[in-house]
């Protein structure tokens, strides 16, 4: 039993959190907000060139081995400098399917571009009725000789505005909450029959409602089987909760650490606010909570290499449950702490609070993942 | 960073558990289990088969009798020990004062006193709070004087857990009221059947007779009996409440709660229908599973992280112990007060020995959840753990 880094890790967390320092401060962030597509190409090339976008990918495929472990100290480096570039949807969520289902020919089209930061991917999963259940699919992909045609609306796809390839999930067969019959398919964005419609989200973020109208792909668009790929998903998922637990660790830190730095300086009657045993209090109580989350995002990093589907996606559930309750006690009380200046935009505070926000609204939030852990038989 | 035990530690948690199973009285554990009172008698018995294994006092140095086992094999221990569940070493003596005597006291006190401790021929209480002094321990206003070569002492202590037991108390006394408050108090132990100490017991709101008040009426103790340097005892008391960091938590008691919480739930039915199988019920009780698992996650990182770099730094992580420890252990008793419904409210007479063998099983959960709003008061209420949170960890 280990909690520590070994010195490969610690060498990695040195270097991304060395180059967030220069290049991420809270400024340059309002910065590349407002560049095309809402995040900076400049910073992506950085983080190919320290070869972070190629970090989980196995070395024959160009990447660096990287485990569960360094998609960690990644997404808690991204959450502390509340990072606008599509990791999660680029390397995570689509190099996780790539890795997991891809073949040789599909990962040598998509994984070296991923690697050198010339292609983002988005995963176009959520539909008007599908609320967190990835098996409800009513999107179709229907057989075309050796091809597909896929026809369906996806919504909130984040990073669907600037994405080369999309990931979707669709129905091969059966009905809309059928378990079975669901494929995940690899579709250009450029592809003839796909409609975007963008929009910036609530923490700064861009994503897109996409509409695919008989978008023809290829026999070779089929990531893992075509009729059965709900395990597929339902790993990948875990991965990108996981992901989420991490980065909102990150936020949580950097959340906690510029409140009780305010309260330290801001005074009233006279003296620093942080001296009254109320605040006090809230602040270690948001300490508590922080790191509660943080031993149950090492739990779900640590989850994520059991063998065993359903054990592991029960600790991971559980570490959802964890994480939303964290986030939001420390996000409202960052918030509360503040006072007003935490209301406004120019304050950095809201704009953790945004993030941490809709990571409690994504791939489940906490009722769902506690209802999860509940029906299968609890975790002691 | 890795989640996984040794091999060795897996064969370590299993020759604990076999030694528990073939040696912890059968009836003893079933009134834990029940929530049940133990007999001086069923402790001191289970706590010498524990000391004759060697396991008695297994976080001493090797040379007063510990096992020198790491940090990991401890909680192992530990956990096993409250989840099987088997009665823990009697914290007074074995966690508290034994400590401060293999550090602080002189050879003739260790020669005298650490064996009878590990074998528990002796029953200690602890002497800090008093009815002026809680939070504010240091506060205390039992005097000790020194006349000749002894010590006379006058004054009165509270809460003293199981003092009706005890045949030596361990005290914190002022010895000098003219320096700062914390400068001028000195740590004594003596005998509970000296003349001019009286115990009062204290009936707490679940009916049990656990605490005491403890009055010392000019106690006449040889003056050999100071631990350590006169007028040094604050700094003995804050490192005997700072010894035990990480049992403090109770994963294992509240592992074992939350089984049986599960096991009665599939039994008593709500609704026609057993309660386990009411959704709102079922979420409760994995809300608290998924807090207990963050925790023992969390002790873990503080138990792993003792075993590498030692434990002169404490982890920060360490001070969310005692607090979530606490409120899951609470939350725990709620539910089995949820659990039980209506036949809750039966109220049964304790013995006068405090014993309730007689009650019914039913009759012990409304006890047990009054009973345990004690864990979030005692051993630094959850408001100081909170004060140091923000002093200790976050500078404020």
């Amino acid at each position: 039993m280990d909690f520590d880094l070994n010195e490969e890790q610690r060498l990695l967390k040195d270097s991304i959190d060395g180059l967030l320092t220069d290049s991420y401060d809270f400024e340059s962030r309002k910065k590349y907000m407002k560049e095309k597509g809402g995040w900076s190409k400049a910073v992506w090339g950085k983080l190919a060139e320290q070869g972070l976008l190629g970090l989980p990918f196995a070395e024959a495929d160009g990447g660096f081995g990287g485990g569960g472990v360094e998609t960690m100290i990644v997404m808690e480096a991204l959450g502390k400098a509340l990072v606008l570039e599509p990791y999660l949807a680029t390397v995570v969520i689509g190099g996780g399917f790539l890795r997991h289902a891809g073949t040789d020919a599909q990962k040598a089209a998509h994984v070296p571009g991923i690697i050198d930061g010339s292609k983002t991917l988005a995963f176009a999963q959520l539909e008007k009725n599908s609320r967190y259940d990835l098996f409800d699919v009513s999107t179709t992909a229907k057989k075309k000789g050796d091809g597909w045609v896929i026809d369906g609306e996806k919504f909130v796809v984040l990073n669907g505005e600037n994405a080369e390839i999309l990931i979707v999930t669709a129905r091969t067969k059966g009905d809309r909450r059928d378990k079975s019959g669901i494929g995940v398919f690899l579709v250009p964005a450029s592809a003839k029959g796909v409609t975007k419609k963008s929009y910036p989200t609530q923490d700064g973020l861009h994503a897109a409602d996409i509409t695919f109208t008989g978008v023809e792909v290829g026999a070779d668009a089929a990531l893992g089987n075509p009729d059965d790929s709900l395990a597929l998903i339902e790993r990948v998922v875990d991965e990108a909760r996981v992901a989420l637990c991490a980065e909102a660790v990150g936020l949580m830190d950097e959340s906690l650490k510029t409140t009780v730095e305010y309260i330290k300086t801001r005074k009233q009657f006279g003296v620093a606010i942080g001296s009254f045993q109320s605040l006090q209090h809230r602040a270690s109580d948001m300490f508590v909570a922080a790191e509660q989350a943080r031993s149950m995002s090492m739990f779900a990093t640590m989850a994520g290499e059991f063998e065993d589907a359903s054990e592991r996606s029960n600790a991971i559930a559980a570490a959802k449950v964890q994480i939303g309750k964290s986030l939001k006690y420390v996000g409202q009380q960052a918030i509360q702490l503040h006072g007003g200046i935490g209301m406004t935009m120019e304050a950095k505070i809201g704009h953790y609070f945004k993030r941490l926000t809709m990571i409690e609204n994504s791939f489940g939030d906490t009722d769902y993942h506690q209802r999860r852990v509940a029906d299968g038989g609890g975790l002691i | 960073m890795d989640l996984a035990f040794t091999k060795e530690e897996q064969a370590f948690r299993e020759e604990v558990r076999t030694f528990f199973r073939g040696n912890v009285p059968p009836d003893t554990r079933r009134k834990l289990v029940e929530g049940r009172h133990l007999s001086k008698d069923e402790m001191v018995t289970w706590w010498r088969i524990l000391n004759k294994k060697g396991w008695g006092t297994s976080h001493w140095p090797t040379q007063y009798g510990g096992t020198g086992w790491t940090s990991v094999q401890h909680y192992i221990f530990n956990e096993e020990l409250q989840s099987y569940p088997a009665p823990q070493p009697l914290a007074f003596g074995v966690s508290m004062v034994g400590p401060v005597i293999y550090t602080f006291g002189n050879e003739a006190q260790k020669k005298q006193y650490l064996p009878r401790i590990a074998n528990v021929d002796d029953w200690w209480c602890q002497g800090f709070s008093e009815p002026g002094s809680g939070s504010d321990l240091a506060s205390l206003k039992t005097k000790a004087e020194r006349k000749g070569d002894k010590w006379i002492i006058n004054g009165q202590k509270t809460w003293t857990t199981l003092a009706q037991h005890a045949d030596m108390i361990f005290c914190l006394c002022r010895t000098d009221a003219t320096a700062k408050k914390q400068m001028g108090i000195s740590f004594i132990v003596f005998d509970m059947k000296s003349k001019g100490v009286t115990v009062r017991p204290i009936q707490t709101i679940d009916g049990g007779l656990e605490v005491n008040e403890v009055f010392f009426d000019d106690v006449e103790v040889p003056y050999e009996n100071l631990i350590g340097e006169e007028n040094k005892g604050w700094d003995y008391a804050k490192f005997l409440l700072g010894n035990e960091r990480t049992g403090i938590a109770r994963v294992g008691v509240s592992k074992e709660r939350l089984r049986r919480i599960r096991d009665l739930a599939s039994k008593v039915e709500s609704g026609g229908k057993p309660i386990i199988q009411d959704a709102a019920f079922r979420e409760k009780l994995a809300a608290c599973e998924i807090e207990l698992k963050a925790l023992e996650l969390t002790q873990l990182r503080v138990v792993a992280d003792e075993g590498k770099h030692g434990k002169g730094k404490p982890n920060p992580a360490s001070s969310v112990l005692k607090i979530k420890g606490s409120e899951i252990q609470q939350t725990t008793t709620e539910l089995l007060m949820e659990v039980i419904g209506p036949f809750a409210a039966p109220y049964d007479v304790h013995g006068d020995d405090g014993s309730n063998e007689a009650m019914d099983w039913t009759a012990q959960i409304a006890p047990s959840y009054f009973n345990n709003r004690k864990v979030s008061i005692y051993g630094g209420s959850n408001e100081i753990q909170r004060n140091i949170i923000a002093k200790a960890v976050l500078g404020l």
